[in-house]
């Protein structure tokens, strides 16, 4: 390319990035999220959508690297005080939000101070749950949301002579045998192993994984994932492992070629992940199922708790930009939207009314397996122990409950041991979180 | 070479041949998955063979592709990852030639002083003092500007430390002929220090080039302006999709695309280089 | 530090030389790498809304954590594993190249290709190539015999990040021995071979000390490598486990302030760090640079 050449594009790319952000009279709302992918297309899409349903603001999506590193821009531009309007964030960092009470500018009394109508009985309450503050007030905007479930090859199954998906733990293990003598190399694996067997595990039995409702009572909460059952659990699993039957495959989502190629029958993991199975496993029938339980656990099954992300309202920016703030939140919450971004993402839908619109499009009834996560959630009243969880430095819990159990994995340590570190270790972490906030 | 051992240039290309083998292996892996069916990655073993897609993934990014990911046209990226990468390697090598001059040709209060303020560079990742910097580039009112996305990274010291190593393999006579012969330093570093360093220029060019090219977390945190994305973020941008699978065979095309740019900076330096070389035997 | 035995004199000028890039570093480096270090003293919440000044605490939490300890042991094998392997392999395919005639360009330029591929994009490749379910190389290794598992064996990841990082910097190192290599004079290879000297003779007594600031240069940046630019693989294939077992400093330092956001502890942690390179560093520019001949 030529001197010139060179220059003139760079006048047309200059050019063309001017026009492109060149608002007319609208106000400009900043939305940065972590949506990649055919994701972030659709993200595209709802702020285009909002932008074409009124002339008085423009929502600006912004992409801005996966999870941590949105989280860790938004905080560096608040530093900076260069905010977006609008930041999507990680349940994991909740405690964090929380806590800056001067950073973040809470959903309800946005809406308050705007004057938007605002109904948070509206809302499905164990999405909420995880987000509202000890009154009840929603603090956040849930967005995408999603719970763990079962994923089950049916053909795996049907060679091995099962008729349907386990529904207990004891028939989790019977079911593995039969396949793995049947062939299958493994029973089931698991995706995100602190958020599913010890987080989703504990409120699915209603046994709390932390004093204090799970931290929803108070900074000086304590972990408490090392009691007998989680012991037995975790124990289960580590015997499993030895034969195979329970399989380990990473601590994110990299499991999931595991299920995905047969080497493992069984799989459990986000519901939102479900477009993805079907998509890998065009060839092969999916069941979905609830997830597995203890039957000798009173009051097992309560309900699972969620994982995902939430929009939080940052501060410094001048009222007129928050009431298209508010705008905006309505238009995301509406029905009709909430049903399209559930329908086509896979995750949760936030208000009782996209679910019943779901419903009544007869998406379910086309995709089975689709509500399974919806109605394992919803189907009993959340319990304190299954509201959710709000605890400080939750990252590094988080970190710290895959390296002990890592351990269990590979026979370095009893599960009771590795518990009994991951519990004491985790407990410094929410005293430092403890000091620093208070 | 010097003498003819047969067995010894059969065994340098084996040797070589192996290497090339080894190294080459995981851009073959992503050449492969590029002209696969997604669906071909994630189930059974990775390919080694090429697919039947090649044409159709390629079309894909050029068409649909990139819009899909809601990423801007591919040529503003590339154009974008152009200008940082040039920008870096030319201004890292004209500041850190100059300094190292300073530092190696003359004796001057605080020059050690100097010299190890510069050094240290290399001794903070970047990571650490990110968001700090950030804060000082936010100050200086350069977001979502060319400024912004380049001379923050032009902080750094290994080119002076290799300009500096260089020049001390320098024979002493051509300095002391120089100054015998009345010529001035500027003269001297115009007329002798410069075209020696020839070499070292391409080389280090290469190699900053692509420094530039494949920054991703700051051009990521400086930009809210889709027309100052670089292609490395687009990439990345496919690959973070919570929740669900990436498509692979999108993502390693763009990976290819992407590479070819510091790849032809490479075959195009390479006869500088070795051009640099025939001429200092002279 | 040396400098030529003869040098210029001029009063400003030097100054004026080195004044782009001290400008550069100071604003840009020098000032918020201290506003960095400082953190190291406080304790402060992500938003920067309550700090408070803590002292050493923060460097007492470390050394009070008996896990932080073991990772200096990994980060150790880590660093020197990543070394030797990239440099070895480098300088032996450089001395080949060096050799060769026929071809050589086009192995150069096949060479040099991994360092073309962004970090964010290689610890992607690894993932895929060693993934114990679909990766190639994991299928490869068990058809030998061995078990291959690096999301429980300890051992299996180190290695595996120990390749991936060595990986990536082999062209960078090859590139500059073999600069290095062609600017030796050939008459002085020529003279030695005359004199009877075999080819391997002739590398460990000329070619190799000639080598020698090349390779103190590659030591120091690999080095720096191996410390500080190795976070991206860790992060894209082990994130540090199984356990501890590839926790390396670095990757502590990035998950800490990045994840964790936990600012005051991570500055600890790569003040720490910092030491350990400066001394790295000095050891290597009193001890090795003064046996260096030039």
């Amino acid at each position: 390319m030529s001197y010139r050449t060179a220059i003139r594009s760079l006048f047309a790319a200059t050019a063309l990035a001017s026009m492109s952000t060149a608002s007319f009279a609208a106000t400009e709302i900043e939305w940065w999220h972590a949506m990649g992918g055919e994701l972030g297309q659709k993200v595209e899409e709802i702020a285009a959508n909002f932008n074409k349903s009124q002339s008085d603001y423009v929502v600006k999506a912004v992409y801005k690297g996966d999870y941590t590193q949105t989280m860790t821009a938004a905080i560096a531009a608040f530093r900076a005080k260069q905010q977006p309007h609008i930041v999507q964030v990680f349940e994991v960092g909740t405690a964090t939000m929380m806590a800056a009470k001067g950073a973040v500018y809470p959903v309800y009394q946005l809406m308050q101070d705007a004057g938007e109508p605002f109904d948070q009985s509206g809302f499905l309450q164990p999405v909420i749950g995880y987000y509202t503050d000890a009154d009840g007030h929603m603090l956040s905007m849930p967005f995408n949301s999603s719970t763990p479930v079962l994923y089950y090859n049916q053909d795996l199954f049907e060679k091995a002579g099962i008729a349907e998906a386990p529904k207990t733990w004891p028939e989790m293990g019977e079911a593995a045998k039969k396949l793995q003598a049947a062939g299958v190399t493994c029973g089931f694996t698991t995706g995100w192993q602190s958020w599913i067997q010890l987080e989703n595990f504990s409120a699915w039995h209603n046994v709390p994984f932390a004093t204090k409702a799970n931290g929803f009572g108070g900074l000086d909460t304590e972990l408490v994932f090392n009691s007998p059952l989680h012991v037995k659990h975790i124990g289960q699993f580590g015997d499993w492992q030895k034969t195979k039957a329970f399989d380990y495959g990473g601590r994110r989502s990299d499991s999931a070629p595991k299920f995905y190629s047969g080497e493992c029958a069984m799989y459990m993991n986000s519901s939102a992940g479900r477009a993805g199975v079907i998509a890998n496993m065009k060839d092969v029938k999916v069941g979905v199922a609830q997830l597995p339980y203890w039957p000798d656990v009173a009051g097992a099954p309560q309900n699972s708790i969620i994982g995902g992300a939430t929009l939080w309202v940052l501060q410094g920016h001048e009222s007129e930009e928050y009431k298209g703030v508010a705008k905006f939140f309505t238009y995301l919450s509406s029905a009709e939207v909430q049903a399209d971004w559930h329908q086509f993402t896979g995750y949760l839908p936030i208000t009782t009314a996209a679910y019943e619109l779901t419903k009544s499009q007869g998406y379910y009834d086309k995709n089975p397996g689709a509500d399974v996560g919806i109605k394992q959630m919803t189907g009993k009243a959340p319990t304190e122990n299954s509201k959710g969880l709000r605890l400080g430095n939750f990252t590094q819990i988080r970190d710290i409950i895959n390296e002990e159990l890592e351990l269990v994995w590979s026979g370095e340590k009893t599960a009771e041991q590795a518990l009994n570190t991951a519990v004491e270790r985790g407990n410094k972490l929410l005293r430092d979180f403890e000091k620093a906030n208070n | 070479m010097v003498e003819n051992r047969p067995w010894l240039t059969f065994f340098s290309h084996f040797i070589l041949l192996a290497g090339v083998v080894i190294v080459l292996f995981p851009v073959w892996v992503a050449f492969v998955a590029s002209t696969h069916d997604p669906r071909d990655m994630l189930s059974g073993v990775v390919p080694l063979w090429p697919g039947d897609r090649f044409i159709q993934n390629y079309y894909e990014i050029f068409v649909e592709g990139m819009a899909k990911a809601g990423a801007p046209p591919i040529g503003l990226l590339m154009m974008n990852s152009l200008i940082m990468a040039l920008a870096i390697a030319i201004g890292k090598i004209a500041i850190s030639i100059i300094s190292a001059f300073a530092i190696v040709y003359f004796r001057f209060p605080l020059r050690v002083l100097f010299f190890w303020l510069i050094f240290i560079t290399l001794m903070l990742p970047v990571e650490v003092r990110i968001l700090p910097t950030f804060e000082v580039t936010a100050g200086l009112g350069l977001l979502n500007s060319y400024t912004g996305l380049t001379l923050p990274l032009i902080a750094s010291a290994t080119a002076t430390f290799l300009f500096r190593q260089f020049y001390m393999t320098i024979p002493e006579e051509l300095s002391e002929a120089a100054r015998i012969d009345g010529a001035g330093p500027m003269k001297f570093f115009r007329d002798i220090l410069l075209p020696l360093s020839r070499t070292n220029i391409a080389g280090l060019f290469v190699i900053l080039f692509i420094y530039g090219w494949n920054q991703y977390l700051w051009p990521l945190l400086v930009t809210t302006d889709e027309g100052y994305y670089t292609i490395v973020i687009s990439i990345q941008r496919m690959v973070s999709v919570p929740d669900s699978e990436p498509l692979w065979h999108v993502i390693m095309a763009t990976v290819i695309l992407a590479m070819i740019p510091p790849v032809l900076v490479v075959v195009f330096m390479q006869r500088l280089f070795i051009k640099g070389l025939v001429e200092t035997e002279k | 530090m040396q400098t030529k035995r003869i040098t210029f004199k001029a009063k400003g000028l030097p100054y004026l030389l080195v004044a782009p890039q001290l400008a550069v570093t100071l604003v840009f480096f020098i000032w918020p790498a201290s506003q960095a270090l400082y953190q190291s003293v406080l304790q402060q919440d992500a938003f920067g809304l309550r700090t408070e000044f803590v002292g050493l605490a923060n460097f007492e939490n470390l050394f009070a954590d008996p896990l932080y300890l073991a990772s200096f042991k990994v980060t150790m094998v880590f660093s020197f594993g990543t070394t030797f392997l990239s440099m070895g392999v480098a300088l032996m395919l450089a001395v080949m190249a060096d050799r060769v005639i026929k071809g050589a360009t086009g192995y150069k330029t096949f060479l040099i290709w991994p360092y073309a591929v962004a970090p964010a994009v290689a610890g992607v490749l690894w993932w895929f190539m060693f993934n114990p379910t679909i990766g190639v190389a994991a299928y490869a290794i068990r058809q030998m015999g061995y078990d291959w598992n690096h999301t429980i064996d300890g051992n299996d990841a180190l290695i595996l990040i120990i390749i991936a990082a060595a990986w990536k910097q082999i062209s960078y190192n090859f590139l500059f021995f073999l600069a290095g290599l062609q600017s030796i004079p050939r008459s002085l290879i020529e003279a030695a071979a005359i004199d009877g000297a075999s080819p391997f003779k002739r590398f460990w007594t000329i070619v190799f000390p000639l080598l020698s600031p090349t390779s103190f240069f590659l030591l120091v940046v690999n080095m720096v490598y191996a410390f500080f630019d190795t976070f991206s693989v860790v992060h894209a294939t082990t994130a540090g486990g199984p356990g501890q077992s590839t926790s390396i400093l670095v990757y502590k330092v990035w998950r800490d302030a990045f994840e964790s956001l936990d600012l005051g502890g991570s500055a600890a942690q790569s003040v720490i760090l910092m030491l350990i390179v400066i001394a790295l560093t000095v050891i290597q520019f009193r001890y090795i640079e003064r046996k260096v001949e030039y």
